[in-house]
């Protein structure tokens, strides 16, 4: 039982490690699809969206991880 | 981008991917190895070899059933979310937040961790069980790297040969040398993988949406410059922002 739940752990581990920017990113992703499907934003527009948006969200996620060690070792 | 170069693509990031989970996978049958001979290693490696190959049996004509434009969108979302998280962890490594990950260390930890199972009378069983859970987990991110990469265009069997050739790879260097693979770089592999992935993530989760990438494939290319530029910039930075805090705090 506690090797199948290490296994499972391990599996959402593959996706998810910062659980902030995986939702982050799973958000970015529904706005532009929903965009894109609805007809707010050209396919080509959205998908420069989608890029910008992975781009300012990997700059924070590693900011707010640094920020976040630093102040664990004060 | 012709179909060189999407082949060319596609086999390096499935063969660093692989390459760098097959490292991590052996550190740990290794262990086993060493410290309970190789029967429950070679036993636990078997049955999680035959656990993968059941699940891609199973799992993988249910691809062949997936519209091509949906399967894009899909594989593209988990793309990014697992290329975003080794980005991420490979940044906060190399500016020195986070310790690299250490083969010797692993080994250590998991042979302290069977030596003090040796008297337990089911000692070889959870060895072997080790071994298994090793495999199957890093074996799976090796099953999804092949599958991700080369899926949106066909090429699984190229995908395929790149994973097959970091597990011949890694087989050859770990049976002659008889140790962790420490040496191997194993942040840089998976900052540049995790640059692959991401990039290979955003183009077809954008295919799916039915954008017309400019310059059609060629877009990857682009798409990976702008991320690898990010990922160094983001490093460069934190290393400083790390170093000038390093000393606020000293004081």
């Amino acid at each position: 039982m506690t090797m199948i739940r290490g296994i499972l752990s391990g599996l959402i581990g593959l996706f998810i490690d910062d659980g902030s920017l995986a939702l982050a990113i799973l958000g970015l992703i529904a706005i532009v699809t929903v965009a894109v499907k609805v007809g707010w934003l050209p396919p080509l527009a959205g998908s420069l969206l989608l890029l910008a948006g992975c781009i300012a969200l990997i700059l924070e996620s590693v900011y707010r991880a640094a920020r976040r060690k630093l102040a664990d070792r004060r | 981008m012709n179909d060189i170069a999407a082949i060319t693509s596609t086999v390096s990031a499935s063969f660093l991917g692989s390459f760098v989970e097959v490292v991590e996978a052996f550190t740990i049958i290794l262990a086993v190895g060493l410290s309970r001979g190789w029967r429950p290693a070679a036993a636990g490696t078997a049955l999680a070899l035959l656990t993968l190959a059941v699940m891609v049996v199973a799992l993988g004509p249910l691809l062949a059933m997936i519209p091509l434009d949906l399967l894009r969108f899909a594989v593209g979302v988990l793309l990014i979310l697992f290329g975003m998280r080794w980005l991420r962890k490979a940044i906060l490594r190399a500016s020195g937040f986070i310790a690299l990950h250490d083969e010797e260390k692993a080994f250590a930890a998991e042979t302290d961790s069977l030596k003090r199972q040796a008297a337990d009378r089911r000692a070889d069983f959870l060895a072997g069980l080790a071994a298994y859970k090793a495999v199957v987990l890093e074996g799976v991110e090796v099953v999804f790297i092949v599958i991700a990469v080369g899926a949106g265009h066909g090429l699984t069997g190229y995908a395929s040969l790149g994973a097959a050739a970091a597990l011949l790879l890694v087989l050859a260097i770990g049976v002659a040398i008889h140790r962790p693979l420490s040496q191997v770089p194993e942040n840089a592999l998976k900052f540049v993988v995790g640059l692959m992935l991401t990039s290979f993530g955003v183009f077809w989760t954008g295919e799916g949406l039915g954008a017309p990438w400019p310059g059609s494939d060629a877009a990857l290319l682009g798409i990976a410059a702008l991320f690898a530029a990010t990922a160094l910039l983001a490093t460069k930075l934190l290393k400083n922002y790390h170093a000038a805090k390093l000393v606020t705090l000293s004081r």
